[in-house]
């Protein structure tokens, strides 16, 4: 780790003010900001014109390690998350084997040291083997040196009320949450894979409806208020699921919420040509509910932006629309999504931007060294965006082993230029740097 | 027409009305002793058949024979997911065989469409899952006419489980595609998904009263197959109340004949006798049931004929 001292970025305080000057960065550390006397045999980067950022933080990665290494490792998918500009994900438990005890945990996190481009912090299963029936090991999966404290069943809701309940009151003891994938498996089943209503009468496509979503939020809402404890919910994606969200947190509810890109972005009638690249869970929404998922982003209602990024082989998604693998490709290109969608219009300002991406995030999983603001003593796990970029995606190059992203041949405004994490930089250009 | 048969709204009603006036000719040719035509030698057409069907495959297959097409079958029980191949590959391999046509079934929604994107060969839906049929609906739009005359205009009536209904889907389509006014007919739970909203869209018009629409006379009722599983599903509570809601019973068969002697009744088959059709209906005169078998083979004919021959005399 060499000291890097970075030349003319724009940064912005919590409130919104923004500055401007040179960041020396020393001993993984923000040392100096403003006009900076740095030593002359410092290494510069130049940062004009660019906006420097807290590091990235996703509540929501699938990294398929172990398991699935054909689709995706720790190490690919850290290189993903590099060039996203994240210096932290949270690694979902539903590997092969699933992350459901302490040494599975622990290996997560050691092969992430060894990827040691970005802090891979474990998410541990709620319930052993993700079967929603006995509880998995949440306070060795806590007390372990991975410290979990993220827990959750993605890929499948927690919907036994008294599993839930039983979870959320046994991570109280130690301020844990459980991010809960929100979907009744009754009202919208296994097969559910096209919102539910005049395209999916239309396709013949399974529907899932809104409520499916909205009704176990509510319930775990009246759950995390009986318990006392934190509930987070994953990728919410309806109108009527936020709404349910806005409620328990006026009520006191100490519930958070995500928002993925896609379902920012991307709108129901893409599934008209049955094109599986579109097939995700929960499904793509119309655009009434985008509309409202971004008023929820915007007014604080929803606190983070999480990728969900789910990397899956070609031949896993090149089945019948119904028989293929749900799920999209993330890290990538979510800052890119995010600043073409909201900031490059400046709905959403860089301040704002921070605060879900960055601080939000690190704050509901615990991660005191990620999302700080950028001042003096801040670790220097920091990124570097350039407004005025244009991307075009291309998911042959993608750093992800997978290629299913739905972005393919978009052009994006706004780019990551350079990852920093605890000084070192891990991504420069859209490359990953060897460490 | 496009180079495959996806969809009922692949078809403008110029069309329909080309492929309805070959299935005509192709009609006339199997009333022949001796049935081949030499229109489609050297082609290959492959039914492949994911799922069970009976009435669809061997039609498919009489009419690429009576052409002098040479046609395969390929059936295999469940998806290739569950063999761990994928679509795309399963298709690959035998178009990778040179073949013209890929006759496709599937029981899942818009595997034809998929394929389609990832073969060089004509491919034409013969059901994919819940979303369509389109030969079913140029069959029963030719057997209508052949009884009733032209659609334009008719009253029509489709009436059970139309959310797990590709026959309802195509159907709806052509029909409004030849002018004709359609009625849906069903409990609340068997409407798919957001029909008001494409009632509103496709000009269709809704309600939960048979008896009504049977007393207005319509010119012809499209009975649908209602599975019986579909009370496990808890889409209605009992065969009773389906069929006192929902059947065409003997009782209703007089209602309609009453209200219009010319009325004729469909039925894509199988039926479920007692169930969604009494055997008085079913066997009424007014039945087109067989008909509409017989100009299955007709229809697909000039389906393959359009896409594979092109342009000209058929027979």
């Amino acid at each position: 780790m060499s000291d890097v001292l970075l030349t003319g970025p724009t940064w912005y305080a919590a409130n919104g003010t923004a500055q401007r000057g040179d960041v020396l960065l020393r001993q993984g550390v923000v040392a100096s900001l403003g006009s900076v006397d740095a030593p002359k045999d410092v290494e510069r980067l130049d940062a004009d014109g660019l906006v420097l950022l807290p590091g990235f933080v996703d509540l929501h990665t699938h990294l398929r390690e172990p398991g699935r290494e054909d689709t995706e490792t720790i190490a690919s998918g850290s290189r993903a998350a590099a060039v996203g500009g994240y210096t932290a994900v949270l690694a979902m438990a539903n590997t092969d084997p699933v992350t459901d005890t302490a040494e599975a945990a622990e290996r997560v996190l050691d092969l992430g040291r060894a990827a040691g481009l970005v802090d891979v912090v474990p998410v541990g299963a709620v319930t052993k083997g993700l079967d929603g029936g006995e509880l998995a090991e949440l306070g060795l999966m806590h007390r372990s040196r991975a410290g979990v404290t993220v827990f959750s069943d993605d890929g499948r809701c927690v919907a036994d009320g008294r599993v839930m309940r039983r979870a959320l009151e046994y991570v109280r003891a130690f301020d844990g949450v459980v991010s809960q994938h929100s979907q009744d498996p009754e009202l919208a089943d296994a097969s559910a894979c096209c919102h539910e209503g005049e395209l999916s009468g239309r396709l013949g496509l399974p529907g899932w409806p809104p409520v499916a979503e909205a009704s176990i939020i509510a319930r775990d809402a009246m759950l995390a208020e009986h318990t006392g404890s934190r509930v987070h919910v994953a990728h919410v994606s309806t109108a009527e699921g936020l709404d349910v969200v806005r409620w328990a947190k006026a009520r006191g509810v100490r519930m958070t919420a995500e928002v993925t890109p896609h379902h920012l972005a991307l709108g129901t009638e893409l599934l008209t040509g049955y094109d599986p690249t579109f097939k995700v869970n929960p499904p793509l929404r119309p655009d009434e509910d985008r509309r409202a998922l971004v008023d929820g982003l915007l007014e604080g209602t929803i606190d983070a932006v999480a990728t969900d990024h789910a990397p899956h082989a070609r031949h896993d998604k090149e089945h019948a629309f119904v028989d293929a693998a749900f799920g999209m490709l993330g890290l990538e290109t979510a800052f890119s999504v995010v600043h073409d969608l909201l900031v490059a219009d400046g709905r959403l300002g860089w301040a704002d931007l921070s605060r879900v991406m960055s601080v939000n995030p690190a704050r509901i999983a615990g991660l005191a060294r990620h999302g700080r603001e950028v001042a003096e003593g801040a670790p220097a796990s920091l990124v570097l965006v350039d407004p005025t970029a244009r991307v075009t995606v291309d998911r042959a190059t993608s750093q992800s082993l997978s290629h299913n992203t739905p972005w393919h041949g978009h052009t994006l405004s706004g780019a990551v230029h350079t990852t920093i994490l605890r000084g070192t930089v891990t991504a420069r250009g859209g490359k990953p740097t060897a460490c | 027409m496009n180079r495959h048969l996806l969809s009922s709204s692949d078809l403008t009603r110029d069309d329909v009305r080309m492929l309805l006036a070959t299935a005509a000719e192709m009609h006339e040719v199997q009333r022949r002793d001796v049935k081949k035509l030499p229109t489609l030698r050297g082609r290959t057409v492959i039914n492949l058949f994911f799922e069970d069907s009976t009435r669809t495959r061997s039609s498919f297959e009489i009419a690429g024979k009576w052409m002098s097409a040479d046609t395969i079958n390929i059936t295999g029980k469940g998806s290739s997911a569950s063999k761990g191949e994928s679509l795309r590959d399963t298709v690959r391999t035998i178009d990778a065989m040179a073949v013209d046509a890929l006759v496709i079934r599937h029981m899942a929604s818009g595997a034809a469409h998929q394929v389609s994107q990832w073969v060089d060969a004509s491919v034409v839906n013969a059901g994919d899952g819940t979303h369509e049929h389109p030969t079913q609906a140029l069959l029963d739009a030719y057997t209508m006419e052949q009884r009733i005359g032209s659609l334009d205009g008719a009253r029509v009536a489709i009436v059970g489980d139309l959310t797990h209904s590709r026959v309802f889907r195509s159907n709806a389509i052509t029909l409004r595609t030849l002018g004709a006014q359609v009625t849906l007919v069903a409990p609340p739970t068997l409407m798919p998904s957001g029909i008001g909203e494409w009632a509103r869209a496709d000009g269709l018009e809704l309600t939960d009263d048979l008896d009504s629409v049977l007393a207005s006379g319509p010119d012809a009722v499209m009975m649908l197959r209602v599975q019986r599983e579909r009370m496990s599903g808890g889409f209605f509570p009992t065969a009773r109340e389906y069929t006192i809601g929902f059947g065409l019973t003997r009782d209703r068969l007089w209602a309609l004949t009453a209200a219009n002697p010319n009325a004729v009744i469909c039925h894509p088959g199988p039926m479920n006798r007692g169930l969604e059709i009494s055997a008085d209906a079913a066997d009424a005169a007014q039945s087109l049931v067989l008909d509409q078998v017989s100009a299955g083979v007709a229809i697909r004919m000039a389906v393959l004929y359009h896409l594979l021959a092109g342009e000209g005399a058929a027979a």
